[in-house]
């Protein structure tokens, strides 16, 4: 094991245990019911950011294999959520069987295979093309085109975006240690979206989307944008990048994360719900914790793949 | 221990997390009626209870179905403590073995629908509840929404997939005064679709 992990462990731990005791610090001072609110709030983040930094410790440390079946239940979680809160029919049932029990396994497998060509357009040709030949077996055309969005989407996002992350582990770059990547990724993911919410809570004036999240304001945006973009520059030592792409590659991150942000709210209202589920605490549902990542992830693969793998 | 694995394996694939919305849970003796659509209504349900009312809660299930062979009796009165029905009126008044379980003063779960529909809301409902409530006034009677399931596994698939669901109790239905037999069964299933 490279003596860097243990560096990046120890800083994050370090970062963790302030956090901690800073949020101890303000439950015991906080006064008001509002100001208790956010308190609690941020406290319940806290420990449910604990539980992913264990859970990444553990992939790891143990390599690919745990990492893909994390990514995996991951995906799992998500998609369940996504399709909780999605009106399907019971017509559907053979698409979504395929959906969990085929196409999303498959996905993963084949980063464990390195099968890179396959990994790319497994969901979006195969599983785009049999889902609705399966439903449509099944006889019940009424909202047909829209039922079979909901499914592709479902996947597209859940799964396909989401395996991105994973499968920067594949990427050929000489004498890197890919696991960094992901790290990299992650970390400036969780980063930016704890930032942007602690800078909204302090100087937030402006929404950015008034009607689609009504909690992402301009100063939240730019303060927790920049913050984490310096952060990921800030990391370049654990990147094949030099400090200035490292800031651009955080950037980019940012930007699709926050806007993967936008989008999931949008569709979750248009579902008609605030959460996606009740899985973490503090944290509404998975997909919730993973909306930012479904964007960036498989934009921060193919900018990585394009200009510095051989 | 099946029973454990069991309710354990159900609480993973669709979750069965209870809502209790227009009462709270209670020792009292009460009918549980609620909508069906999937095989796992009878365990979800069931699941959703706590540990101590589960014990003295039975599921009523169809006889010919699952007490079809030696296996699915043995699974659906041992696992599921549940009590067999008979689906035709040949033979005897077919509420009997509901009927025993109320008079030990336990409670039970009934499905009033009488088979599994497609729908997300409930069919008409049957009689067996109006002569249930009628003779036994002091039992409570809970309608529960089962949200989700017949999704999650729709009659005539093989295999359920993993799709959240729920149990959502309603307030109990009272009985009112000269009321006839469909009025009272409209009410009640109305009480169920409210809460979908």
């Amino acid at each position: 094991m490279d003596g860097r992990f243990l560096l990046l462990f120890a800083g994050v731990g370090a970062i963790l245990i302030l956090a901690s005791l800073i949020g101890w610090v303000l439950s015991h001072r906080v006064r008001s019911d509002k100001g208790r609110d956010t308190v609690r709030n941020l406290n319940d983040r806290i420990k449910a950011w604990w539980v992913m930094v264990a859970i990444f410790a553990v992939a790891f440390t143990f390599g690919q294999t745990v990492t893909l079946v994390l990514f995996g239940l991951t995906s799992l979680y998500c998609l369940r959520e996504f399709i909780s809160l999605t009106p399907t029919r019971p017509a559907d049932h053979t698409a979504l069987v395929f959906a969990f029990y085929v196409f999303l396994p498959l996905q993963y497998y084949l980063i464990g295979i390195d099968w890179l060509a396959l990994f790319s357009i497994a969901i979006p040709v195969y599983a785009f093309l049999l889902l609705p030949v399966l439903a449509v077996a099944r006889g019940d055309t009424g909202e047909f085109l829209m039922r079979s969005s909901k499914i592709q989407w479902a996947l597209m996002l859940t799964v396909y975006c989401i395996s991105h992350a994973p499968a920067l582990l594949l990427l050929n770059i000489p004498g890197y240690e890919n696991f960094f990547l992901l790290f990299f990724l992650v970390t400036i993911v969780q980063l930016s979206d704890v930032l942007q919410y602690v800078f909204g809570k302090l100087f937030g004036k402006h929404p950015v989307a008034p009607r689609i999240s009504p909690a992402k304001t301009c100063e939240g945006l730019i303060g927790g944008g920049l913050s984490a973009t310096a952060a990921g520059a800030a990391l370049w030592w654990i990147t094949p990048f030099t400090p200035l792409q490292a800031a651009g590659m955080a950037g980019a991150i940012v930007l699709a994360g926050f806007l993967g942000g936008l989008v999931l709210s949008a569709v979750k209202r248009s579902l008609g719900a605030k959460d996606w589920g009740t899985m973490i605490e503090g944290h509404g549902g998975a997909l919730d914790r993973m909306d930012s990542v479904s964007f960036a992830a498989p934009l921060f693969f193919h900018l990585t793949n394009y200009f510095f793998t051989v | 221990m099946i029973r454990q694995l069991i309710l354990a394996a159900t609480r993973f694939v669709v979750g069965g997390h209870p809502n209790w919305i227009g009462t709270t849970p209670s020792a009292r003796q009460r009918i549980y009626f609620a909508n069906h659509g999937s095989h796992l209504d009878t365990v979800l349900l069931w699941s959703a209870l706590p540990d101590d009312l589960r014990r003295a809660t039975h599921p009523v299930a169809a006889a010919d179905y699952w007490g079809r062979n030696a296996v699915m009796r043995y699974f659906s009165t041992r696992v599921l403590n549940a009590v067999l029905m008979s689906r035709d009126a040949r033979g005897g008044d077919p509420l009997a073995p509901l009927r025993a379980v109320l008079d030990r003063g336990e409670s039970l779960i009934i499905f009033p629908e009488g088979t599994r529909g497609n729908e997300e809301l409930p069919g008409p409902f049957k009689g067996g509840l109006h002569h249930l409530a009628r003779d036994y006034p002091d039992v409570e009677l809970i309608p529960v929404y089962l949200d989700n399931l017949s999704r999650a596994w729709p009659k005539g698939s093989w295999v359920p997939v993993p799709i959240s669901c729920s149990a959502r109790f309603g307030s109990p239905v009272e009985a009112v005064a000269g009321e006839d037999k469909r009025g009272f069964l409209d009410r009640a299933r109305q009480a169920v679709v409210a809460l979908a």
